[in-house]
C-alpha cells in the first residue's frame, strides 16, 4: 500500500454566519445540529466567513460543505438552494448576506485563482427572511434547519470512498 | 458621458464595496462645483453605550469585542485602560507587554487585509482581489499567509482570532508559557521579511498628487510607536491633552444623513486619526528597520497624501512584525496572569490605537462595579467629517471626469481611509448629483 492509499479522506463542514443577525445564523445553527450527529472524523466549524480563515478551513479537503443563508428575490423563506461549485463561477443567483469587505462568491473565486478550492465544494444556501440585529431564525428558516441537516449528512455518507 | 461643460450630476454609490460595513455616498454637483458630499450610513445604530449601562464593569472587554469582527483586540483594549483607570490599579508591565503583543497580531492581520485584499486592486486596476489573484497569485498568497500570521498571534494570546476570549480586566484569563510562543517567531522571521516586501511592492504604485490639511490626532506613548497604551494624545496642531480631558476637546454631533455621529476638536474643526497621523506623530519613534524602510519607500517624516496611506499602512506592518517579533523573543510569562481589580465609584478613561486610529472609552462605576454610563468614540466616526470634506475638494477637481470613472475614483478616495463602518455605525453607496 502507497502513502497515497492510506491519506484521511478529509470532510469538512462549514456553517458561515453571524447568529446575531437573525436568519444569518442558520449556517452555524446547522452545524451545530451536524457536529451533534456526524461521525467523528467529520470537521465540523462554525465560521463567520472571513476570506483567508474560509481558505484554511477547507485546505485539502476531499469534500467541503459550506452552509449560509442567503436572500432572493420571488423565492420562499427557508427554502434550501444546492450548488455544487464546479467550473462556472459562483451563481450570482444565489447572493449571501454578509456585511464582510469581501463578498462571500469572491472568497470562491479567489481560492480558484489561488488553487487552493477542496476537490468537491458543494454549497447550501437557505433562503433567509429575516437579517435584522438580534437573535433566533424566522418560523420558516427554523422549521427548514432538519431536513437540511439530514441532506448534509447524506451527502458526507455518500461521498466516503 | 457627463463632463464639467454640463455643469450639474449627482454621483450615487448605492453600497460601496471593500469596505467593512453598510453605507452610500451622495455627491451633489451645482454650476460645476461640488456643492455637497454626505456619507450615508444606514447600518442601524448599535446602542452598544446604553446596553452597557447595569452592566458589570467586568463585561466591557466581551461585550464591546462584538462592536467589530476586524479590530475586536482594540475594543478590549480601550475597555480595559479605561475600567483599570477607573479602579486605580495598575498593571504588571509584563502584561502589559502581552497585551502590545496580542494588539500587534491585530494590526498585522487588520492591515494585511486592508492592504492585499480591499485596497491594493485600485491602484492596479482591478476590481477586487479575485483579479489580483488570477495575474499576481504569488503577491495574494504572500497577503495571505501575513494576515494568518495576525491570526496566529491573536489565537495565541487571546484564545481565537476573531473575538478573543482570554483578555479579562486587569489583564489574561491565562497566560501562554514561552515555548507555546516560540513557534510563532520563526513565522514571524518570515513575516517581517514579507512585510518589507510589501512595502518596497507598494511603493511602486503611481499616487494621485492629493495632500489632505486636517489636524492630525493620535495617542502618545511614552518612548514607543503608539498601539497598546497611552495616557495623552497629540496632535499636529500642537494640542497635547490628558485622555481622560478627551470630551473636553473632542465633540460629537448628530447629522441629518448618517447614523454616525461626526466629531471636531473644540475651536478647530474637522480632524484625523489613523496610520497618516500616528505616523505624523510618531516618525522618531519607529524602530530604526521600520524609519530606514519608510525613507527608502520614498516617505519622509510626514505623509499627509491619504492615497499613500497604503504605503504608511505597510511600514505599520513592518513595524508590528518586528515588535511582535521583539516581546516574543524577550517574553517572561508574568507572575500572575492578571491584578484582582476592586471595583469603586468613579470615572475611568481609556484611548488605545485601533488600526483605523484612536479608539475611546469612557465608563462611569457605581461603587459595587456596575456600570452607569459607557462612552465609545471609534475612529471611522471621528474620521467622517474629514473624509466628506476631502472627497469634497477630490471631487472637485476632477469634475472633467465621465461619471463612471469619476465614482470609481471616489470609491477608491474612500477606500484610502480604511473607513469600518460596521464600527462607526455606523457606513457605505456613491450618489453624484449635477444640476
Amino acid at each position: 500500500m502507497s502513502c497515497v492509499d492510506v491519506l484521511p479522506h478529509k470532510v469538512v463542514v462549514i456553517g458561515v454566519g453571524n447568529p446575531y443577525r437573525g436568519d444569518d445564523g442558520v449556517g452555524p445553527e446547522a452545524a451545530r445540529r451536524v457536529r451533534a450527529a456526524a461521525p467523528g472524523w467529520v470537521e465540523v466549524m462554525e465560521h463567520d466567513g472571513e476570506p483567508a480563515g474560509l481558505l484554511d478551513a477547507w485546505d485539502a479537503a476531499d469534500l467541503a460543505i459550506v452552509v449560509d443563508a442567503v436572500r432572493s428575490s420571488g423565492v420562499d423563506p427557508g427554502h434550501v438552494h444546492r450548488v455544487e461549485i464546479t467550473e462556472s463561477r459562483y451563481p450570482a443567483s444565489t447572493p449571501t448576506v454578509s456585511s464582510h469587505g469581501i463578498d462571500p462568491g469572491d472568497v470562491v473565486e479567489l481560492a480558484r485563482a489561488l488553487g487552493r478550492l477542496p476537490r468537491r465544494l458543494v454549497l447550501y444556501g437557505i433562503e433567509g427572511a429575516n437579517f435584522a440585529p438580534g437573535l433566533g431564525l424566522s418560523t420558516e428558516v427554523g422549521a427548514s434547519v432538519n431536513g437540511l441537516v439530514t441532506r448534509v449528512l447524506n451527502e458526507v455518507a455518500a461521498d466516503v470512498p | 458621458m457627463t463632463h464639467r461643460g454640463s455643469p450639474s450630476r449627482t454621483l450615487h454609490v448605492a453600497a460601496l464595496a471593500r469596505v467593512e460595513g453598510e453605507g452610500a455616498m451622495h455627491v451633489e454637483v451645482r454650476n460645476g462645483h461640488v456643492t455637497d458630499v454626505q456619507l450615508q450610513i444606514y447600518e442601524p445604530p448599535r446602542f452598544f453605550e446604553a446596553f452597557l449601562r447595569g452592566r458589570a464593569f467586568t463585561e466591557p472587554p466581551d461585550i464591546t469585542a462584538r462592536v467589530c469582527g476586524i479590530c475586536p483586540v482594540a475594543y478590549q483594549m480601550s475597555a480595559c485602560a479605561a475600567i483599570e483607570d477607573a479602579c486605580g490599579v495598575s498593571i504588571d508591565p509584563a502584561v502589559s507587554q502581552l497585551r502590545r503583543l496580542l494588539y500587534c497580531g491585530e494590526w498585522i492581520e487588520s492591515h494585511a487585509l486592508h492592504v492585499y485584499l480591499l485596497h491594493a486592486p485600485d491602484f492596479l486596476g482591478f476590481d477586487g482581489a479575485v483579479e489580483l489573484a488570477r495575474t499576481n497569485r504569488s503577491i495574494v498568497e504572500r497577503g495571505l499567509q501575513l494576515k494568518k500570521v495576525g491570526n496566529q498571534i491573536m489565537e495565541a494570546i487571546g484564545g481565537r482570532a476573531i473575538h478573543p476570549v482570554n483578555v479579562r480586566v486587569g489583564g489574561f484569563y491565562r497566560v501562554p508559557s514561552p515555548e507555546e510562543l516560540s513557534p510563532l517567531a520563526e513565522r514571524l522571521r518570515w513575516a517581517l521579511d514579507a512585510g518589507l516586501a510589501t512595502l518596497r511592492w507598494v511603493a511602486g504604485f503611481n499616487f494621485p498628487d492629493f495632500d489632505i490639511d486636517h489636524e492630525l490626532l493620535a495617542v502618545s506613548q511614552a518612548g514607543t510607536y503608539p498601539i497598546d497604551a497611552g495616557g495623552r494624545l497629540s496632535s499636529s496642531g500642537g494640542l497635547d491633552f490628558d485622555v481622560k480631558d478627551f470630551e473636553r476637546h473632542v465633540v460629537e454631533e448628530q447629522v441629518a444623513h448618517s447614523n454616525a455621529l461626526h466629531a471636531r476638536l473644540v475651536g478647530r474643526g474637522s480632524y484625523m486619526v489613523g496610520p497618516l497621523a500616528r505616523y505624523c506623530l510618531n516618525f522618531s519613534r519607529l524602530s530604526p528597520l521600520a524609519r530606514e524602510a519608510a525613507i527608502d519607500a520614498g516617505l519622509g517624516a510626514v505623509c499627509r497624501n491619504p492615497f499613500r496611506s497604503i504605503v504608511v499602512r505597510s511600514v505599520e506592518l513592518v513595524y508590528a512584525c518586528e515588535e511582535a517579533l521583539r516581546l516574543i523573543e524577550s517574553y517572561e510569562p508574568p507572575a500572575r496572569p492578571f491584578a484582582v481589580v476592586a471595583p469603586r465609584a468613579a470615572v475611568g478613561y481609556g484611548c488605545t490605537e485601533a488600526p483605523r486610529g484612536a479608539l475611546y472609552h469612557r465608563y462611569d462605576l457605581a461603587a459595587d462595579g456596575t456600570i452607569l454610563a459607557a462612552r465609545i468614540v471609534p475612529p471611522t466616526s471621528q474620521n467622517q467629517a474629514a473624509i466628506e470634506h476631502d472627497l469634497s475638494r477630490f471631487v472637485d477637481a476632477r469634475l472633467d471626469l465621465p461619471t463612471p470613472e469619476l465614482t470609481s475614483a471616489c470609491e477608491q478616495a474612500i477606500r484610502n481611509y480604511d473607513p469600518c463602518i460596521s464600527c462607526a455605525t455606523h457606513f457605505l453607496d456613491l450618489h453624484l448629483d449635477r444640476q
